[in-house]
């Protein structure tokens, strides 16, 4: 006769690990950790994407979860940067009436950025040693982590490692962007706004609509513009500094 | 428009996703699908100039407002990449966090220099 209740560990965890219910709950439950730490600290070193992926990466590297399996779930989460992407359409229509006064700081500033992001990526990447895959790898950090995945596939890097980079830069600028640009001693909102959405897309966004609408409308503005911008420069520029 | 304003706000995220999306492939535009859908919205704004209880304004501003959870699974990925990261590091860090920089105070710079010079000329 078989019991009416057993105990197995094994398969519940070969279940649960392979279910996208577990990436999406840890994905989450590491981006509310992060809040909670960024709120109570008040540091902006504490940013919630930070907290979070330390978070998540070290119980997959603790529990051997491949990232494969991971993102079983946490694919449900990535899958809205798309809308996002178009949801940032709504500070630029609120803020406008600043946008259009400004539109030739905003493109020679944008054109200015992404040529050096590219340019400065690749050669210093080379200059340090990095390999060819490397550089490739390198070249479309600063747009926004879809536009860059697909440029890094379309010019020979390595699209997952592109993303990572991507996203690093833009922590770079969610944690200490706006403190740089103190010490740059550019106070003035529009091109705060423009700087930390050309160098650290979404993420620098973020950081720039906690410091204030204005800011934040200017960064996505800049990004949108980055991302083009890099679209089109980005084989441009390889065939330059080859 | 309707009584769900959110799932409102949240289809229309969506449907100007899927113009951009199959409007690039269709024209094989090298510019990614979310940007030309987000140009799409910007129209609809103008012309709708929704206001702020409406869907339209509610599903962008819950998307922004957690951004930054968008970048974990992707950023995750980091885990994959520990050995390069350490094996390539100094030009990793070089290409990354010195062209960051070159890119912000270039782009910072131009904005501002070009600011002060346009109010400048208009005294």
């Amino acid at each position: 006769m078989t019991p009416l209740v057993g105990w197995h560990p094994h398969e519940t965890w070969a279940w649960l690990t392979g279910s996208p219910l577990f990436g999406l709950t840890l994905t989450l439950g590491g981006y509310a950790v992060g809040r909670w730490a960024h709120r109570r600290t008040g540091s902006p070193l504490l940013q919630p994407v930070l907290v979070a992926i330390v978070l998540v990466g070290a119980v997959l590297m603790l529990t051997d979860v491949p990232y494969a399996d991971y993102l079983a779930g946490g694919r449900f989460v990535g899958f809205w940067l798309g809308p996002a992407t178009v949801a940032l359409a709504l500070p630029l229509h609120q803020e406008w009436h600043l946008v259009r006064r400004a539109a030739v700081p905003i493109l020679v500033g944008v054109v200015a950025g992404a040529v050096v992001s590219i340019g400065s990526a690749v050669l210093l990447t080379r200059v340090a040693g990095g390999d060819r895959t490397l550089q490739l790898t390198m070249a479309p950090k600063a747009a926004t982590t879809p536009v860059s995945l697909a440029l890094s596939a379309q010019v020979g890097g390595l699209p997952a490692l592109t993303a990572v980079l991507t996203i690093l830069a833009g922590i770079t600028g969610a944690t200490v962007g706006p403190w740089v640009l103190d010490r740059l001693r550019i106070r003035d909102l529009r091109a705060r706004g423009i700087a930390l959405g050309a160098v650290s897309h979404g993420i620098g966004t973020s950081r720039a609509l906690q410091e204030s609408r204005t800011e934040g409308a200017f960064s996505a503005l800049s990004m949108a513009l980055t991302a083009l911008a890099t679209s089109l420069l980005v084989p441009l520029l390889l065939k330059l500094v080859e | 428009m309707s009584d769900l304003p959110l799932l409102t706000g949240v289809l229309v995220l969506l449907g100007c996703q899927l113009l951009g999306e199959v409007t690039v492939r269709l024209l094989g535009l090298e510019v990614p699908g979310p940007v030309v859908g987000m140009v799409v919205f910007f129209v609809i704004l103008r012309v709708r100039r929704p206001s702020e209880r409406s869907g339209l304004v509610r599903a962008p501003s819950l998307l922004l407002r957690h951004l930054q959870l968008l970048f974990v699974p992707a950023g995750v990925g980091i885990v994959v990449y520990l050995d390069t990261l350490r094996d390539d590091g100094l030009p990793l860090a070089a290409g990354l966090w010195l062209s960051w920089l070159l890119g912000l105070a270039v782009t910072g710079g131009a904005v501002a220099g070009l600011s002060a010079l346009r109010r400048k000329d208009r005294r």
